[in-house]
């Protein structure tokens, strides 16, 4: 073996070694400061888990952009939705005066509340966009209760990482970090375009998190558990949508 | 065979019989330096799957819905910019055809981002490698004298007479593939790149700029769409010219660096 060839093994075994240590500890360190995905595992894992990094890295305490009134999109637009159950229709008859949003894990004082209790908290609204990762897009007017005031009445955690949130339409559940749960755009939202938010955009009541893809704004919100962990829900993976094949996080 | 090429030919055979020496720049020896380094051989080749990757997703994604707006939003309500008369994957958008394609979205998405992401760290890869070790400067930059339009002209006239290359043009880029190389690297697909992060809501509220300069989200899309279509077609030219100059010598060339027979040099 001469000695060029000689140095150049060595040189790329050092670099090697090197690479895969790099990477060992850049994965101990992701985990640690929780920039690594629920749906970390399986052959996508390496991508989602990069763009989730990057993005909690650089987008921490971002704004999503907001618009003018005159940007508000019309004719107004609702996607396709499931035909409501009969039970979601005994409580639109009745005008949604018994839709319940409960709230329980890891906090202080576990509580339940009425549409009417969420619309007397100071209300907040927001003109921005709601996109779909099939490609469409619409602006409106969200107005809601931020989150972060409901999430303080009820005491979180500190160990706290996430914030499950479940649909009343069956098995339709999804879940976000505390970065985007306690970020002052993250509204419980139901109020759109001045008016009370239409069942069709899920009303009586929306999580909205403008600064992830429309699936992540799941409607017609009931219960929210704030957990350390997203092992024990579902499959894991975070939410319904890995699930069904859609990443957890949606910032894309 | 042209003026051009005869005589560049009787160099070469005379420097084969008569042993004249020929200009380095022209007939270096062959068996020492490899037609591709390392680097760029394997840049390439990641480059080119995922490049297929993003394109099969990229279709499966605009599959569910085949339409494109200017602005900044757009749905099935408002009036496009253009349509790509396809059936869609979604029932909700109108395509005029009475059939929905299988939604192949999720799986998409996911490998379009792996496949980006694989993509941009090679490209950095790349684009570092040519600027520092000289590539840039002797590959892919014309000389003052190549940037002529009699240069040009036979540049652009030699492969629509089906011409082969000559084994010394084998060996470096004339100006129209100087040209078109650095157009790909350094102006489109640094715009795909923009173009989709553009449209990504968590990114752009950190950089709002990206996409209030082109003009909103859904320009955004519909650019990355036409950004695409441009690749597409450099790709097609690329591999038409590959096949034209010999495509086995070429493509062994790019996976061993070692150039075919008629590429073979004195």
């Amino acid at each position: 073996m001469s000695d060029i060839s000689r140095r150049k093994l060595i040189t790329t075994g050092v670099a090697a070694a090197a690479g895969v240590t790099g990477v060992g500890v850049a994965a101990r360190l992701a985990q640690k400061y929780g920039l690594v995905p629920p749906d970390h595992g399986g052959i996508y894992g390496i991508g989602e888990t990069l763009t989730y990094a990057s993005q909690r890295l650089l987008t921490t305490h971002s704004l999503a952009r907001e618009f003018s009134q005159s940007q508000i999109s019309k004719p107004p637009f609702a996607n396709e939705m499931e035909p409501p159950t009969d039970a979601f229709k005994r409580l639109q008859a009745g005008g949604f005066v018994d839709w319940r949003l409960s709230i329980d894990g890891m906090v202080d004082r576990p509580s339940t509340f009425s549409l009417a209790q969420l619309k007397s908290y100071p209300s907040r609204g927001q003109i921005t966009m709601i996109q779909c990762e099939e490609g469409w897009s619409y602006i409106a007017e969200w107005i809601g209760v931020p989150l972060s005031h409901v999430l303080g009445l009820v005491g979180v955690h500190p160990q706290a990482k996430y914030v499950a949130y479940f649909s009343f339409q069956p098995d339709w559940w999804d879940s976000m970090d505390m970065a985007d749960a306690l970020h002052p755009q993250t509204f419980l939202t139901y109020g759109m375009n001045g008016g009370e938010l239409p069942v069709g955009n899920g009303g009586p009541l929306r999580m909205r998190v403008p600064r992830q893809l429309g699936y992540k704004n799941v409607k017609f919100i009931t219960h929210l558990t704030v957990t350390d962990s997203l092992k024990s829900f579902g499959k894991g993976l975070g939410s319904a949508s890995p699930e069904g094949g859609y990443a957890w996080y949606a910032g894309i | 065979m042209c003026e051009f090429c005869a005589s560049r030919d009787t160099i070469r055979r005379m420097g084969d019989t008569a042993s004249i020496p020929v200009p380095a720049s022209v007939a270096p020896a062959a068996a020492a330096t490899p037609r591709h380094s390392a680097l760029v051989r394997v840049t390439h080749w990641i480059t080119t799957l995922c490049f297929f990757a993003l394109l099969v997703t990229g279709v499966e994604i605009v599959i569910s819905h085949p339409r494109f707006y200017w602005g900044e939003t757009g749905n099935i309500l408002t009036p496009t910019l253009f349509k790509i008369p396809i059936p869609s994957s979604r029932a909700l958008v109108p395509t005029g055809y009475g059939y929905v394609m299988p939604d192949q979205n999720g799986w998409s998405r996911y490998l379009h981002f792996q496949a980006a992401w694989l993509l941009v760290l090679t490209g950095l890869l790349y684009v570092i490698h040519i600027f520092f070790s000289g590539h840039l400067r002797k590959k892919l930059l014309p000389s003052k004298g190549d940037l002529s339009w009699r240069a040009l002209a036979t540049a652009i006239v030699k492969p629509l007479r089906f011409q082969r290359p000559t084994a010394a043009e084998a060996w470096s880029y004339n100006v129209l593939q100087r040209l078109t190389y650095l157009f790909v690297i350094l102006v489109l697909f640094p715009l795909v790149i923009l173009t989709g992060l553009a449209m990504s809501p968590a990114f752009v509220s950190a950089f709002p700029l990206t996409v209030n300069l082109l003009g909103g989200q859904q320009s955004a899309r519909t650019l990355h769409f036409f950004v695409s279509v441009a690749l597409v077609l450099f790709l097609l030219v690329h591999v038409l010219m590959v096949l034209l100059a010999g495509f086995w010598s070429r493509v062994r060339a790019m996976i061993t660096g070692r150039a075919g027979a008629d590429m073979e040099r004195t």
